[in-house]
């Protein structure tokens, strides 16, 4: 691609920021710049003015060195680890997530997903009892009823409720918002409750004990209690009712539940209300996956593993320990002695004393943009921005895989290349 | 260049039926004696040993969505099934579910060259083309589920089934699928109403076509883009008693025009509807023999763990309710649906061992081994790695009759198998593994070891133990490389994929852009898959019937 | 965990439209750290508390402590809610119970005015 660009304007640019994968963002671009981005939510808005696309340096300890040195002591550090860690993943293409299991794979590393601090409760809980799930087109074409579980769809996935869910007309949802019954379930009033019909609001650490209330309010139980984890019981069986007679209903649950006492004992008593309410009529449920490709890790972590998150590759074949391998419990228990972090930032979101971890050990990071985990770093590789200035492959929350086409010139390396010449350089375990 | 000389030689397609011959090899095909230099030609001597095209799957679940879906939810299936990495290759888990990698190694190291994904939703086609990068070894070809399609029927009810065929075409260039397979025609979409349909004439909620109608289109279409394979179908009430009927029925239905029947065995119970099935295998079989445009591939249910996994939404929920297992359901937008249920057969469990008596009884009563096929539906009736021992039942009556004494005896009571001894012949087992699988699915350079031909070839110690036999060849040749030697993996290369582009008019596009608008969520313009996902993809010319 | 006895409360963290919106602006811009370092309370409890708007408190959990501006906020009695970041992490643990996953929502916490 030619870096000298004259004023165009681009169509179906997919915004990778968050779970949904917008595909109807429009870019204007002019001389080499993004000039304009329309329907993006603020969130994606920032993902493409905010990148500053010029190519820079690679650091070892905060100085400017080459690309080879990097890779270089990139390799060295990795090789002389006795348990070195991969992680993050999330906001890279697929091109680059299957490159790190690959190199996990080749230096017997652990390697873990921004999962373990996500929806990793929700991949236990589907490994425990199922998942029944659809499309976001299902959502709207026949869904009439939504619950939302634990999750700000109007904070965290900014144009869900008007693009996917809530709004969107369709094929038997000709009335768009008026065709749709929506229920939020929180412990909180938030921007979300605000666009409910009916809002349950829910004693914090008490979702499970709703949930199991609504499991046997659907099968005709009686409750004595007049609440229930500080819900009437009334509006409870009010909920059971118009989960049992809806055409079409979907759940979608977030942090709420996989983030509270339960974590994942909440989410498979959600996914068994769910799957028992088939009985009746029909019945899923979407996890809100957060970050744009973080189901695309799931996907390649498991194509290639076995396991969507918290692998080791310590033994020569993969392993499954989440509690074990997931990167907190890693950090915490001191057990990594080098880092690599692909596109994430743990220093921001993990527990204190997990995120200081990565100070004492080497890290390394792939990501396009500073944050504060390439603060701490002991290498950095400012990498392209998949979907803005490199192509690439990004999976949205319902699983449906989309083609990232970049608006600017790809200059920088892509994480891809990079973990390429990583994996190339550095020693067969 | 390679040499393999003095083997027997087993190429049905080219009639060779043991004869001692040498096969000469250059540039990855199989070449003409004369062109290959014998000084500069690494020599296989495969003396007392047998010699066979490389084995052509007609139907399994390797790649893609569903198969992920399925990994991701059974850990517990990859746990006690593991490979270590080596220097060349990765490392992997899973038994009925391997991880791609696993995948690749374990069909090479039986033996298996060419595998056909048997389902792949249109939408999430992509998800597929990337799993088959990292599986390595194989050539792939996608069905893309059909049957369902809300594009299709709306054409279908409004009397324009050219609109179907262009949007086929086009969908079959957008997915860079294989062929056309159909599940379940209506049933999937009527599931998404908590419904399913049970006769070739029911009603499709919303659309108001049936799934005779679904199928005949379907199969006029595949005529008229002159596809390779014919439209593969995992037709009605799979798994339920009784369904012999709408089989036989579905069958009629094609008046004379050519289709596969798969995993035949979960679609072949005679009994009454909702009581304890029987084996309909005889009227099945007859149909099939009766029906020279149809071919079908068993499905044969080997004991041990496996895991359903169809585009059958409602058979798959059924499986739930009638199993207590976990379910996985996933409903594609405007498309298809299915889910994942884990199984367990077991041989005291009287359905199972109607449904092994079945599949068996479907092998040894459908005459022609040209349109019969060895298959377990992997993982669905097992995994594919038991073929081996498949083929020693099938090969042994001793075998055989020794396998069915473990049966229940209630099981075993008038039971039609117990007084078949047919045998199949080396000769046979070619053909139902590799060179009819490759003359019905239209793939003219597989499944045959005559000049042009890919040199995936597979080289056997001629044993008695017909399991060992076929479970550990002695070599695998790749495009004419050695990838397996004395049942070792040596090599890992890239597979290729194998895909249709049929001839469609463009002018559909305008009303696939309405379409899109209308239900979709995705946009039309990022819909279709482009070439950058085939790293090694091969195009099978349409229009060769 | 619904009373406020002796300035006990449940803590919850997560996200909200400023932390969003001023990740892009770098998590070592002020946008970003003003959005990540203060605490919601409800407005009873504050009354309760003495707490005006905007004043600096103590919150304590078994893992750290920090001190941040109060807000008054929709949350019900009896519950903190901190925006996900580098400040609420502090006080959050590392006892994931086998899961990987941090207590990120239903901590026990302390107010305690400055």
């Amino acid at each position: 691609m030619s870096a000298r660009t004259s004023a165009r304007v681009i169509e179906h640019v997919v915004c990778s920021f968050c779970g949904c994968l917008c595909d109807d963002i429009i870019v204007e671009v002019d001389e080499g710049e993004i000039t304009r981005v329309r329907k993006a939510c603020a969130s994606g808005r920032g993902l493409f003015t905010r990148y500053d696309p010029t190519p820079r340096q690679p650091t070892v300890d905060g100085q400017e060195v080459d690309w080879k040195e990097a890779i270089a002591e990139a390799a060295r550090i990795l090789d002389e680890a006795n348990s070195p860690l991969i992680y993050g993943l999330s906001s890279t293409a697929t091109e680059a997530q299957r490159k790190a299991v690959a190199l996990a794979d080749k230096l017997g590393a652990m390697i873990d997903t921004t999962s373990s601090i996500c929806h990793g409760p929700t991949d236990l809980a589907m490994q425990a009892v199922g998942e029944p799930t659809c499309t976001l087109g299902e959502v709207r074409n026949r869904a009439d009823l939504l619950v939302f579980w634990g999750c700000n769809p109007a904070v965290s996935h900014i144009r869900h409720f008007a693009r996917y869910s809530v709004m969107p007309k369709g094929t038997l949802t000709p009335n768009g918002r008026r065709d749709r019954t929506v229920v939020v379930v929180d412990v909180r009033p938030t921007s979300s409750t605000q666009a409910a019909d009916l809002f349950l609001q829910v004693q914090p650490g008490a979702d499970f004990e709703v949930l199991s209330a609504l499991r046997a309010l659907l099968r005709e139980k009686e409750i004595e209690a007049e609440t229930m984890g500080g819900v009437p019981t009334a509006h409870l069986q009010e909920m059971a009712e118009r989960m049992r007679t809806c055409r079409f209903g979907v759940a979608f649950m977030g942090m709420g539940l996989t983030q509270s006492r339960g974590r994942d004992l909440n989410v498979s008593e959600l996914f068994t209300l769910v799957a028992e309410l088939n009985q009746y009529t029909r019945f899923c449920v979407i996890p809100m996956r957060g970050h744009g490709n973080v189901a695309g890790a799931d996907q390649v972590l498991t194509w290639q593993s076995g396991y969507p998150f918290a692998v080791s590759f310590a033994r020569g074949y993969p392993r499954y320990g989440p509690g074990e391998f997931s990167t907190v419990d890693v950090l915490a228990r001191a057990e990594a002695d080098a880092a690599l972090i692909l596109a994430s930032d743990p220093v921001a979101h993990f527990p204190r004393v997990a995120a200081q971890q990565l100070e004492r050990i080497p890290t390394i990071v792939l990501d396009p943009n500073r944050n504060l985990t390439t603060q701490v770093a002991r290498v950095v590789f400012p990498t392209a921005c998949y979907g803005v200035d490199a192509a690439g492959t990004a999976y949205r929350m319902d699983g449906v895989p989309i083609r990232l086409r970049p608006v600017l010139p790809t200059v920088r390396p892509t994480d891809a290349e990079i973990l390429d010449q990583i994996i190339e350089t550095v020693q067969q375990c | 260049m390679l040499g393999i000389l003095n083997g027997r030689v087993y190429d049905p397609l080219n009639e060779v039926r043991g004869d001692i011959r040498d096969i000469w090899i250059k540039d990855g095909q199989i070449a003409p004696p004369e062109e290959v230099s014998r000084e500069e030609a690494e020599i296989i001597d495969a003396t007392g040993l047998v010699v066979m095209p490389g084995g052509v799957d007609i139907h399994s679940h390797v790649v893609g969505a569903k198969v992920n879906s399925g990994r991701k939810f059974r850990p517990e299936d990859h746990r006690d099934h593991v490979r270590a990495r080596t220097s060349f290759t990765r490392s992997g888990s899973g038994y009925t579910v391997p991880t791609t990698h696993l995948t690749g190694y374990l069909y090479a190291e039986m033996g298996y060259t060419t595998v056909m994904e048997a389902a792949t939703a249109p939408l999430v086609a992509r998800h597929t083309h990337e799993e088959l990068e990292d599986t390595p070894i194989l050539d792939i070809g996608a069905f893309i589920t059909m049957g369902n399609n809300h594009f299709i029927m709306q054409s279908i009810r409004d009397g324009e089934r050219e609109k179907a065929r262009d949007y086929v075409g086009w969908l079959l260039g957008a997915t860079k699928g294989y062929a056309i397979k159909i599940v379940n025609p209506g049933g999937v979409e009527n599931w998404k109403w908590g419904q399913n349909v049970s006769e070739l004439d029911d009603e499709v909620i919303g659309f108001g076509v049936t799934p005779r109608q679904i199928v005949t289109t379907l199969a006029w279409i595949n005529d008229e883009l002159g596809l390779p394979h014919v439209p593969h179908i995992h037709g009605l009430n799979l798994g339920q008693s009784g369904n012999a009927r709408t089989t036989i029925e579905t069958i009629e239905a094609l008046e004379g025009r050519r289709a596969h029947l798969c995993h035949l065995q979960f679609l072949s119970y005679a009994g009454d509807r909702g009581k304890r099935p029987r084996s309909g295998a005889a009227e099945v079989a007859r149909a099939v023999n009766e029906h020279p445009n149809v071919t079908a591939d068993v499905g044969q249910i080997v004991f041990g763990e496996a895991t359903t996994m169809t585009s059958d939404g409602p058979l798959q929920y059924r499986l739930r309710q009638l199993t207590g297992h976990k379910w996985l359901n996933d409903d594609v937008e405007g498309e298809t649906g299915g889910g994942v249920v884990p199984v367990l057969y077991k041989r005291k469990n009287l359905f199972n061992a109607v449904q092994w008596i079945t599949g068996m009884e479907l092998f040894l009563l459908i005459d022609d081994p040209w349109r019969v096929f060895l298959t377990t539906d992997h993982p669905n009736a097992g995994p594919f790695f038991r073929y081996p021992h498949v083929i020693s039942l099938l090969m042994d009556r001793d075998a055989r009759a020794e396998a069915f004494e473990r049966l229940p005896s209630r099981a075993r009571k008038d039971v039609l198998l117990a007084e078949l001894d047919r045998e199949y012949t080396l000769y046979e087992i070619a053909i139902i593994t590799r060179a009819g699988t490759a003359r019905a699915l239209g793939l003219k350079n597989k499944g045959h070891l005559g000049a042009g031909a890919d040199a995936d070839v597979t080289i056997y110690a001629d044993l008695d133990n017909k399991e060992e036999m076929f479970a550990h060849p002695r070599y695998v040749l790749k495009n004419g490389e050695i990838v397996v030697r004395d049942g070792r993996l040596i090599q890992e290369r890239p597979g290729r994929t194998l895909h249709v582009a049929p001839g469609y008019d463009p002018a559909i596009e305008a009303d696939l852009r309405t379409h899109f608008e209308a239900c979709y969520t995705i946009s039309f313009d990022n819909y279709p898959v482009a070439s950058e996902y085939l790293a090694q993809g091969e195009e099978i010319p349409c229009g060769c019937v | 965990m619904g009373a406020v006895l002796n300035g006990h409360f449940t803590l919850i963290t997560g996200r909200t439209l400023e932390q969003g919106k001023s990740l892009h602006e770098g998590k070592d811009s002020e946008a970003y750290r003003s959005a990540t370092a203060l605490v919601e309370m409800n407005p009873e409890d504050m009354a309760h508390l003495e707490l005006e708007d905007g004043q600096a408190v103590r919150v304590r959990t078994s893992a750290g402590q920090v001190e941040v501006p109060v807000r008054a906020g929709t949350v019900p009695p009896g519950l903190l809610f901190i925006p996900m970041g580098p400040v609420a992490n502090v006080l959050i643990g590392i006892e994931t119970k086998s899961t990987g996953m941090p207590p990120f929502k239903g901590l026990a916490a302390e107010v305690v005015p400055r």
